[in-house]
């Protein structure tokens, strides 16, 4: 772990060097945002502003909606009431410098260096900019070794770091996590939580649903509770894990909701 | 992505193998009929008018009826088929220029050698065919529209017969096939001799009729109307036809034969044929 | 009887390279590998995009490619004879009785082949894709090509059965092309020339050596894939 650290060199200028220097997406302003199927509301008038910086931590009970909440402000899913804000050009989907980290990354079946250079590609970067990029970040994370290795024969923390590589190399202002280290042995996920650590210094604001509440202790800044679709608390990590206000979510955080 | 690169050549290289080799290639299309091309005829001839004249012959081999639909809708340049009736309507309705006759070759009636009809060495075929449909023989026929089948019609209505039931079965097709299934039945069919001598899966068949006049078998070779379709070759179609009636191209006909047996009787001289 | 010298005479045809043999193996190959290739160049993006694109009467599409994937080779020969015929509308090209037409019948039955099996792959690829490729910021008609790169060994046998159909079949070659010799006579015309010659052994001879390329490509095909070092990771 600790070589992976010494090795970390902040990402720095190379790419904000290659834009014209953006104006921040954030703060995230969420309105009134709901979320239904089949007129069955999953996700209810959220109403929520997320900083710039630090680290959210989205928790609830199973059904929360954590999962929905994260894929509307990501735009996988359009609202069905209310709004999703993004400041400046944040809405603009060529530059809207926001990624998301899946449980169980899907990995193109290639090898972990065009994987990256997939994403990059996608995002709009040229060619030599793309390899430039992709290098960088294989080496920044520990994984240069596995450039030219395929993708889906890598293990799956290797692949939950690559995958964390793919979304880092497009260098967003927010990164969504969804239970990133759910389905990874202890190791990994300790190796995981480092990565993002120090993604999280570099400025990347997290925003991470786990289920893992020792992971929300250590990791969260601030958290964001939900419980039956709907917005219980949004309060400081070290408040709201002391002194939970809500019923649920003093249940919650006693270990004791699941529903 | 040199992959991507690599499948891109090989696209490439297909592509260009689909392209047309040789665009100044001089030929014609001639349509003719199974028998003369299976009998191995126009493997013999075709090269000598090539030698003479480069012009190439490319011969596509359909049964009588549908050979002169392909010169009707001027897919071919030359029809040279072996139905003189229909070839004549084909001159009338103006789909093709003059008729002439080439040669002629004779039909034989084929059968299993225990010859359920007793019609061995008969040699009247109206007769012959009467007592097969008397006896209630097996009996194959074309079924084809074909000038094969065009002649067997003909002999069957001389015998004031009108062929029915499952003794007598309509196959649908060529001659060859026609032979295959006759020698499996077995059955009598009619059958031209060159492709019977061209014939190997021969089974329990021979020859039982043979020597009637009435089994000859007049060719007939006709331009397809250049005013009808004007991108028939009429100068290249009028050389070969000028040829096979030429000296020359009757003399190649005539030298054709296979074990010894002369096929094809170059007649284009003879009058009214 | 006919069966085992069959085999003897295959062998020898071979040994002799004989010189109408390789012709006409060559314009077998020349005719179905370049309708193979059209098919694919036009099949694989059209199927992909059928897979992934909503409109009205993409139901029936699909239906329609499924169903004439069973497109009995006589009846498209005739129908594309008819086209090219001198009196037919496309009868200008004047490319009936040529390698051409053949090439464009075999391209006619073989494209609802590629069609119908690149949708399939492409749509089940698709369902497991969709999330993390629109993530990255992908729209559907963007996935295409990364969708049918990572399809690429299903494809492949998609492709390897329109191959299967093209060189198997023998019906609209035989009306389209006119079996011509030394021009438009190929492995299969020339098979059904044999047999109806009452040549059975011949015949049967020249269906060895076809059945022999056609396992030579397969084999080719198979290879490919096991050499792509990324072989391993189609689970």
């Amino acid at each position: 772990m600790s070589a992976v650290l010494t090795r970390l060199a902040p990402l720095g200028g190379a790419g904000a060097a290659g834009r014209s220097a953006p104006t921040s997406i954030l703060p995230l302003r969420l309105e009134g945002l709901g979320f239904a199927v089949g007129g069955k509301p999953l996700l209810d008038g959220v109403d929520l502003v997320l900083e710039a910086g630090g680290r959210t931590v989205v928790l609830g009970p199973n059904g929360a909606g954590k999962s929905i909440f994260l894929r509307l402000c990501h735009g996988l899913l359009r609202p069905t009431t209310g709004q999703v804000l993004w400041a400046g050009n944040g809405a603009n989907a060529r530059d809207r410098r926001h990624a998301l980290l899946f449980q169980r990354p899907v990995m193109l079946r290639r090898s972990a260096l065009a994987n990256i250079l997939h994403g990059l590609a996608l995002a709009g970067h040229g060619w030599h900019e793309r390899r430039q990029r992709a290098r960088a970040v294989l080496a920044r994370f520990g994984i240069a070794e596995l450039a030219e290795r395929p993708a889906r024969t890598l293990s799956g923390g290797e692949q939950q770091v690559l995958a964390l590589a793919r979304a880092a190399a497009l260098e967003p202002e927010v990164l969504f996590l969804d239970e990133p280290t759910a389905a990874l042995d202890p190791a990994a996920t300790a190796r995981i939580e480092l990565l993002l650590q120090l993604i999280a210094r570099d400025g990347v604001k997290l925003v991470m649903v786990t289920h893992d509440l020792g992971q929300a202790r250590r990791f969260a800044d601030d958290v964001v509770f939900l419980h039956r679709g709907r917005l219980v608390e949004h309060r400081p990590a070290a408040a709201f894990f002391s002194n939970p206000r809500s019923p649920e979510a003093r249940a919650f955080v006693a270990g004791e909701l699941i529903w | 992505m040199n992959r991507r690169s690599v499948a891109s050549v090989a696209l490439a290289a297909a592509l260009a193998l689909a392209l047309p080799a040789g665009a100044e290639e001089r030929f014609i299309t001639v349509a003719s009929t199974t028998s003369t091309e299976q009998s191995g005829l126009f493997a013999h001839i075709l090269p000598v008018f090539e030698a003479a004249t480069g012009i190439e012959v490319r011969v596509v081999a359909q049964g009588t009826g549908q050979a002169l639909e392909t010169g009707r809708r001027g897919d071919a340049d030359v029809v040279f088929v072996h139905a003189r009736a229909a070839e004549e309507a084909f001159v009338a309705e103006g789909a093709g220029l003059e008729r002439h006759p080439v040669m002629y070759n004779d039909f034989v009636i084929v059968g299993p050698g225990d010859d359920p009809a007793g019609i061995k060495g008969k040699d009247d075929v109206v007769e012959a065919l009467a007592a097969i449909a008397s006896a209630g023989a097996t009996f194959a026929s074309r079924g084809d529209d074909s000038g094969t089948h065009k002649a067997e019609l003909q002999f069957w209505q001389e015998a004031g017969i009108a062929p029915s039931g499952a003794w007598y079965r309509e196959l649908g097709s060529g001659m060859g096939p026609t032979l295959n299934t006759s020698a499996e039945l077995p059955a009598y069919t009619l059958t031209d001799r060159a492709t019977w001598l061209n014939f190997s899966n021969r089974g329990p068949l021979e020859i039982v009729v043979e020597g009637d006049p009435e089994l000859f078998n007049q060719y007939g070779v006709i331009l397809v109307d250049p005013a009808k379709h004007p991108h028939v070759k009429a100068e290249d179609g009028q050389a070969f036809i000028d040829w096979l009636i030429s000296e020359e191209g009757q003399g190649a006909i005539a030298e054709y034969t296979i074990d010894g047996q002369q096929l094809f009787f170059p007649n284009a001289n003879d009058a009214g044929v | 009887m006919a069966e085992t010298s069959a085999f003897a005479l295959a062998l020898q045809l071979i040994g002799a390279a004989d010189p109408v043999l390789v012709e006409i193996v060559l314009l077998s190959l020349r005719v179905t590998l370049t309708a193979l290739a059209l098919a694919a160049l036009i099949g694989l993006p059209l199927g992909a995009a059928l897979a992934l694109a909503r409109f009205p009467g993409r139901g029936l599409a699909i239906v329609l490619a499924n169903a004439f994937m069973g497109l009995p080779p006589v009846v498209a020969g005739l129908v594309i004879y008819l086209l090219l015929s001198r009196s037919g509308p496309l009868g200008p090209l004047g490319i009936l009785f040529t390698p051409t037409a053949m090439i464009v019948a075999q391209t006619v039955l073989i494209l609802p082949i590629v069609v119908s099996l690149t949708r399939q792959v492409i749509q089940d690829l698709w369902g497991e894709y969709a999330e993390q490729l629109r993530s990255l910021g992908s729209s559907p008609l963007r996935a295409v090509p990364t969708l049918l790169w990572d399809g690429r060994f299903s494809l492949i046998t998609a492709l390897l059965a329109g191959f299967g159909r093209a060189s198997a079949e023998v019906g609209a070659v035989l009306i389209v092309g006119g079996n011509i010799a030394g021009h438009t006579r190929t492995m299969t015309t020339a098979i059904a020339l044999e047999t109806s010659r009452g040549a059975l052994e011949l015949a049967l001879a020249l269906g060895l050596i076809l059945l022999g390329l056609t396992v030579t490509l397969n084999a080719l095909a198979y290879l490919l894939a096991r050499l792509d070092r990324w072989g391993a990771t189609v689970a």
